[in-house]
């Protein structure tokens, strides 16, 4: 009898105990998404009236009266393409050459090591050797070109493991058959392999874009500020070699040493938007083209 | 046979470009630490060892200048740990709800969500913790130092902000990995525990969480790394001033003494900035082996 209270006590016991460890499960996962819905409200109401296609289209000067983020609008397309022309080869390349030509060795772990290395340095370090290395050593100041080399090494390990994943689930069949038919190895890459794998390759470059899009520490340094707009098509060029801020860069200046938070939640609201579509394309991209889903 | 001779120079070459590529990457890692240390090691000569490890003094700009970092590395360190501690909770009995407890529809609003997180950009974070968190910390402050007479009020910008910012910040990527090591535990070793007895919540916490150990410790040093190379956020919300890591001082660390100091300093504390940054890459770099190290483990338990 006694014994039989005392088991059933503890049984008691523990489904007291499981649902408090179920309470705190459901309350953890509800925090996340609180969260998540918590900053997007916030963020569009504060930012809301702020941006306008003014807003959007002007540059901010004391003298017209206008407030506007145009030039880093510009500034961040520019990192981005610039990033990417160089970034974009160099991964696929790199992700080509590990997983085509390479034969197991020390030069392929050395490889692996230094990628998975790369992508665990933070942007503040490599701000630091972009300002260093880019900036000084090479004389490039601060400067749009200075920030999209600095990028571009950030970047690399993303796109070089998305293309590598992506190489992974061509069949080897395809390889063989192409050989068979007599093709060589860069023939088969460029015909078979590349295009097989090339909804991989444009989500790494697409996580890519939104990385860059959100970076701001190692662009402080060498990037620099300047939120000027090239006032002809012709004076694109030559702002390659101008300091030039992008918007998370305007944000945190008008956040923190311009105090205006007008601007700065204008500013996050574009972000966010931004971000958010940019994560929606590669996550429908990836599914589409995802060859083990169930059909 | 000239054609074939022309595709195998194409052959040829196509394979130097593309391991030129793959090398690229290890020309990058070289190259950092090669300037990390020569750019960094100059002020330990010039202003000592001790005195800049372990000094706790930080006057760069005072006549007798004094460049002791012991307080901001101090700060980084104590600042990941309790930013750690707070967030792998959160994240592990997240992860848990997405993969063991929630059904498909609850999971669908969930794994969106956390992922969306980890992409907004740090500077919209620090934008927040700056507007929402420090006014907060700052009504908190003016009730528990009313009466203190050499408490130095910071408005707000603390210790306790930043460690909020950082959890919430290592959230996604906690999470992330937590919820792929526990979806690869067996379903035979959940299937054992349930007939033997155990609740749901039982097989949790005693066999698949367990059982999914690793790869949750990968998830908390991955964490760890974030956290500690975080700039911006914790620069908008930390506050300025050289202090030592109390929840309610204004303090610097590692990677915000670089943000807000890199733009103007010259001479010696250019160069200890360089150290600073030096220290916080010997960090990074600790974190990144610790990471390798456990992945490979993983791999060889695998196999």
């Amino acid at each position: 009898m006694n014994h039989e209270n005392a088991s059933s006590l503890k049984k008691k016991r523990m489904r007291i105990a499981d649902s408090v460890l179920y309470f705190l499960i459901y309350l953890c996962a509800f925090l996340s998404v609180m969260l998540l819905a918590g900053i997007i409200v916030y963020v569009l109401m504060r930012g809301a009236g702020t941006v306008s296609l003014r807003f959007l289209t002007s540059v901010t000067s004391v003298l017209k009266g206008t407030v506007g983020i145009a030039g880093n609008i510009v500034n961040t397309l520019m990192i981005i393409l610039l990033t990417m022309l160089a970034a974009a080869p160099i991964g696929v390349g790199a992700a080509v050459y590990l997983n085509e030509y390479a034969k197991p060795g020390r030069l392929v772990s050395v490889i692996e090591f230094a990628t998975e290395t790369l992508s665990g340095i933070p942007s503040i370090i490599f701000g630091l050797f972009g300002m260093m290395f880019f900036g000084q050593t090479l004389g490039l100041g601060y400067s749009l070109l200075t920030g999209s080399l600095t990028l571009l090494l950030m970047v690399l390990p993303l796109i070089t493991r998305n293309t590598q994943e992506a190489l992974k689930t061509v069949p080897d069949s395809y390889r063989s058959g192409a050989v068979g038919l007599g093709a060589g190895k860069w023939y088969t890459i460029r015909t078979i392999l590349l295009p097989s794998s090339m909804p991989g390759i444009i989500t790494g470059v697409i996580l890519a874009i939104g990385r860059i899009v959100g970076e701001s520490a190692a662009l402080l340094f060498t990037a620099g500020s300047a939120k000027t707009l090239p006032k002809t098509l012709a004076a694109i060029f030559p702002k390659i070699f101008q300091s030039g801020g992008t918007m998370t860069i305007q944000l945190y200046l008008s956040a923190t040493s311009e105090g205006d938070f007008d601007t700065a939640f204008g500013i996050a609201a574009v972000l966010l938007l931004l971000v958010f579509v940019i994560n929606l394309a590669a996550k429908c991209l990836a599914a589409k083209f995802d060859v083990t889903r169930k059909k | 046979m000239e054609k074939k001779a022309g595709i195998n120079t194409v052959e040829t070459a196509a394979k130097y470009v593309f391991t030129v590529c793959a090398v690229i990457a290890i020309l990058a890692v070289c190259s950092i630490t090669f300037y990390m240390i020569a750019k960094g090691t100059p002020a330990f000569a010039s202003v000592g060892v001790p005195e800049l490890l372990f000094g706790t003094e930080w006057k760069p700009t005072a006549e007798d200048a004094k460049y002791g970092i012991l307080y901001i590395i101090l700060s980084s360190i104590a600042g990941t740990g309790v930013s750690v501690l707070l967030g792998v909770p959160i994240a592990l009995l997240t992860a848990v709800f997405l993969t063991e407890v929630s059904n498909k529809n609850l999971a669908a609003i969930v794994q969106p969500a956390i992922e969306l997180l980890a992409a907004i950009p740090s500077v919209i974070y620090g934008l927040l913790g700056l507007m929402l968190l420090n006014p907060v910390m700052y009504r908190l402050e003016k009730l528990i130092f009313a009466a203190s007479e050499t408490h130095q009020f910071t408005g707000g910008s603390n210790m306790l902000s930043a460690i909020l910012v950082l959890s919430v910040m290592i959230l996604p990527t906690v999470v992330n990995v937590s919820a792929s090591s526990i979806r690869a535990v067996s379903k035979d070793l959940r299937a054992a525990s349930l007939a033997l007895g155990a609740s749901r919540i039982q097989t949790i916490f005693k066999v698949t969480i367990p059982a999914a150990k690793s790869g949750i410790m990968t998830g908390v040093v991955l964490g760890i790394g974030r956290a500690l190379g975080e700039a911006m956020a914790i620069n908008m919300v930390a506050g300025g001033a050289v202090n030592l890591p109390l929840p309610f001082n204004s303090v610097r660390f590692l990677t915000t003494q670089l943000v807000s100091e890199m733009g103007y300093a010259e001479g010696t504390h250019r160069q200890v900035l360089f150290a600073v940054g030096l220290v916080l890459y010997v960090f990074i770099m600790a974190v990144n082996l610790t990471l390798q190290k456990m992945r490979k483990g993983a791999l060889d338990d695998e196999s």
